[in-house]
């Protein structure tokens, strides 16, 4: 049982829990499409998410954060793995059974622009998931639709108003009404400010933080920017290459990174205070994110990690539990003293020789072979 | 005193559209010297592209009207015909783009491209050009020029496209590089390695910059001087050390406030700016910023000019609240921590 499944196991309000989720996305190639490689952009995720919480996911373009978003609401077909909402096993069911599940979890989707047909009038946006959902009669849904718009600051008047009428901020605006028409529980919220001003993004951010607290929401927000994310979340996942690397309550990932990876996230992010940003120490990470397709061996970071040794290529590091629900994969980890290494039984568990037993069979054996890796439904 | 490559006096563009006239700049001015970084930040709508657009000559067209100068070393750019605005454009001024995957064509390889752009403004031929844009993606800091010169832009990733794009545009050597939100679009980890590279480049090649985001940790980092544009206006203009610790405008308030920063304690709540930025064509009376200001007051009907109402000589502002006032009560807004302002 690794850390993480004992940290979950031991919480019984999770309203979500994801264990071992995989999404491959296969390459095909030549006249039959036969699939020569993998994408492996969400390798072995496992987290849980607390009734009323928000848990943020950071990582760069290219990690896997949207994929991963997108499959624990089932809008993607995960590869591998469990995916439990509510006590329920939700990855195999089809799409009926789905359906009334579907009114607990709704995304909200980055780009105000593109994600609300054009040619819809607002009400119709909004109203559609209830009337898929036979919620109430017309006049009901009219009235709720009236409601909702006015709870997300925009007015029951824009009932008829087409999308392009709006500012890109309003327009995010309907994208949270349509998330909230069914009342859910967990919204997904996909970048659902980066496309926006940054006076509109403190103004969408509160909102999100009202509604929170309205209807006792639980969100999985999703975002590449470390102060947006550190300011909604309760706990904070930081995705690399497919991968959980790091997962800490908010508070502590700023101040006691343990992955180097997320220390050079943190250092790169600008500070708007000329002085501290001439003081600060930046840590520049050289190149580009690996391709997912064929990523590192060991730890996927080693190639672009300051602090790599020998063990960081050949073994992929755990994910272990540092105390105060503080996952990191790592086998450097920074910040932690050596009492906590000897506590947690890092040490062993990194020596090459014990880990061939325990770490790598377990760890690697799905993703060091994508050609076995089960893909059992046809897209 | 460095040289003064360039002086913009009172420069307006209007565009006419269906619409209305949308007053898309309406009188800016500055000045930049050799081996000064301007920063510009704004909204968008702010009028902080269509500036740089200005600049470059690529805002001309036959619905678009000019006044006030754009002085590049004594020559009025706004007044040169087509062609010889082509002559500085590459050779003494270049630009970097937001997006650096719709500014590279796709069906082009990089090294073709750069190259083609050399030949345009040089008479030598395509082996001297090509061995010049190896050493251009090479100072940028492509791995491999030799071989990657001859890959497609769908083989860079996003950094390194920007970084090509940043190479194409140092490729004639311009004395001023405009770069409009060149980190915009990509991830922290690279903006940081591309604000790095201009600053480097900056230079090497012994030029100004014209750094124009809507990021202000990115200008804390790479600017000297720091013009804050709302509604197609400057609102305040100084140094870097006036504008993030004696910012004069309620709005350069909202803008620091409403950002969550990683370097203060987390707030209850966001400061926010209320409402959104004006349309250009229906501006409102007076100073632009009065209906979203928390601080607005009647003589906010009439328009305040661009001033030094402060002790540090080059900081402009336009707000007409008391200077006093403004230093004891700014502080709720940008730490954001204390119940906003009504």
């Amino acid at each position: 049982m690794t850390a993480l499944e004992q940290s979950s196991a031991s919480n019984e309000s999770a309203l979500l829990e994801v264990r071992h989720v995989k999404k491959y996305f296969p390459i095909r190639k030549g006249i039959l499409q036969r699939e020569v490689a993998h994408v492996h952009a969400v390798d072995d995720v496992s987290f849980a998410v607390r009734e009323g919480e928000t848990l943020g996911l950071v990582g760069e373009s290219g990690c896997g954060k949207s994929t991963l978003g997108r499959t624990v609401v089932r809008l993607l077909e995960p590869t591998d793995g469990e995916i439990i909402f509510q006590g329920t096993p939700i990855q195999n069911l089809g799409t009926r059974r789905l359906r009334p599940l579907r009114r607990e979890m709704q995304m909200v989707f980055q780009d105000p622009y593109a994600s609300l047909n054009p040619r819809k009038r607002v009400g119709t946006i909004v109203s559609d998931p209830m009337r898929i959902h036979n919620l109430g009669s017309r006049n009901d849904q009219k009235r709720r639709v009236g409601e909702i718009l006015e709870t997300v600051g925009l007015s029951p008047e824009h009932y008829n108003r087409f999308p392009h009428e709006f500012s890109g901020g309003q327009r995010q605006r309907i994208g949270i009404a349509r998330a909230l028409a069914l009342r859910p529980k967990l919204i997904v919220a996909d970048e659902p400010v980066s496309a926006l001003d940054v006076s509109i993004q403190s103004q969408m951010l509160n909102l999100l933080d009202d509604l929170q607290n309205d209807f006792q929401l639980t969100y999985i927000f999703i975002a590449h920017d470390l102060g947006v994310v550190r300011h909604v979340s309760d706990r904070i996942a930081v995705m690399y290459l497919g991968k959980i690397v790091e997962l800490s309550p908010a508070e502590e990932l700023y101040k006691r990174p343990i992955m180097p990876y997320t220390e050079a996230l943190l250092s790169a992010v600008p500070i708007p205070d000329p002085d501290l940003a001439e003081k600060r120490e930046r840590i520049v990470l050289e190149g580009d994110v690996p391709s997912p397709i064929n990523p590192p061996s060991g730890c996927r970071f080693h190639p672009r990690c300051r602090y790599a040794t020998d063990v960081c290529r050949q073994i992929e590091p755990p994910l272990v539990d540092y105390g105060n629900g503080h996952l990191a994969a790592c086998h450097h980890p920074l910040n932690v003293d050596q009492a906590t290494v000897q506590h947690v039984g890092v040490a062993e568990e990194h020596t090459p020789a014990a880990a061939d037993e325990s770490a790598l069979p377990q760890d690697t054996s799905g993703s060091s072979n994508p050609a076995v890796a089960p893909d059992t439904r046809s897209r | 005193m460095a040289e003064r490559l360039l002086e913009v006096k009172d420069l307006k563009v209007r565009f006419a559209t269906e619409d209305g006239i949308v007053r898309a700049v309406d009188g800016i001015s500055f000045e930049l010297e050799r081996g000064k970084v301007l920063g510009i930040v704004g909204e968008s709508g702010s009028g902080k592209s269509v500036t740089a657009m200005t600049l470059m000559g690529l805002t001309r067209g036959v619905n678009a009207r000019f006044e006030g100068e754009v002085l590049y070393k004594g020559t009025d750019l706004l007044k040169i015909s087509d062609r010889d605005m082509q002559s500085f454009r590459g050779n003494e001024l270049g630009m970097i783009f937001q997006d650096p995957m719709t500014s590279l064509n796709p069906v082009y390889r990089i090294g073709e491209q750069i190259v083609e752009a050399i030949q345009a403004h040089e008479n030598i031929d395509k082996r001297q050009a090509r061995s010049r844009t190896i050493e251009l993606l090479r100072q940028v800091g492509i791995p491999n020029p030799e071989t990657r010169v001859d890959d497609f832009p769908h083989q860079f990733s996003g950094g390194m496209r920007q970084r090509a794009m940043i190479a194409m545009a140092l490729s004639c050597n311009p004395s001023i590089l405009i770069a409009d939100e060149p980190t915009t679009a990509l991830d922290v980890t690279i903006q940081a390695q591309i604000v790095e590279l201009v600053n480097r480049l900056k230079d090497d090649f012994d030029s100004a910059v014209i750094f124009i985001t809507h990021d202000l940790g990115v200008i804390a980092d790479i600017a000297d001087e720091i013009i804050v544009m709302y509604a197609g206006r400057v609102v305040e203009r100084g140094s870097k050390r006036d504008v993030f610790y004696d910012p004069q405008m309620p709005y350069t308030w909202g803008l620091l406030g409403s950002i969550p920063r990683l370097d203060r304690p987390r707030p209850e709540r966001l400061h926010t700016i209320e409402g959104s930025p004006p349309s250009l064509i229906n501006l409102p009376e007076g100073c632009k910023f009065r209906p979203r200001c928390p601080h607005a007051f009647d003589k906010c009907m009439q328009e305040p000019g661009l001033e030094n109402r402060v002790e540090s000589p080059g900081h402009l502002d336009r707000c007409w609240l008391d200077v006093d006032f403004k230093r004891s009560n700014r502080d709720r807004t940008i730490s954001g921590s204390s119940v906003e302002a009504a």
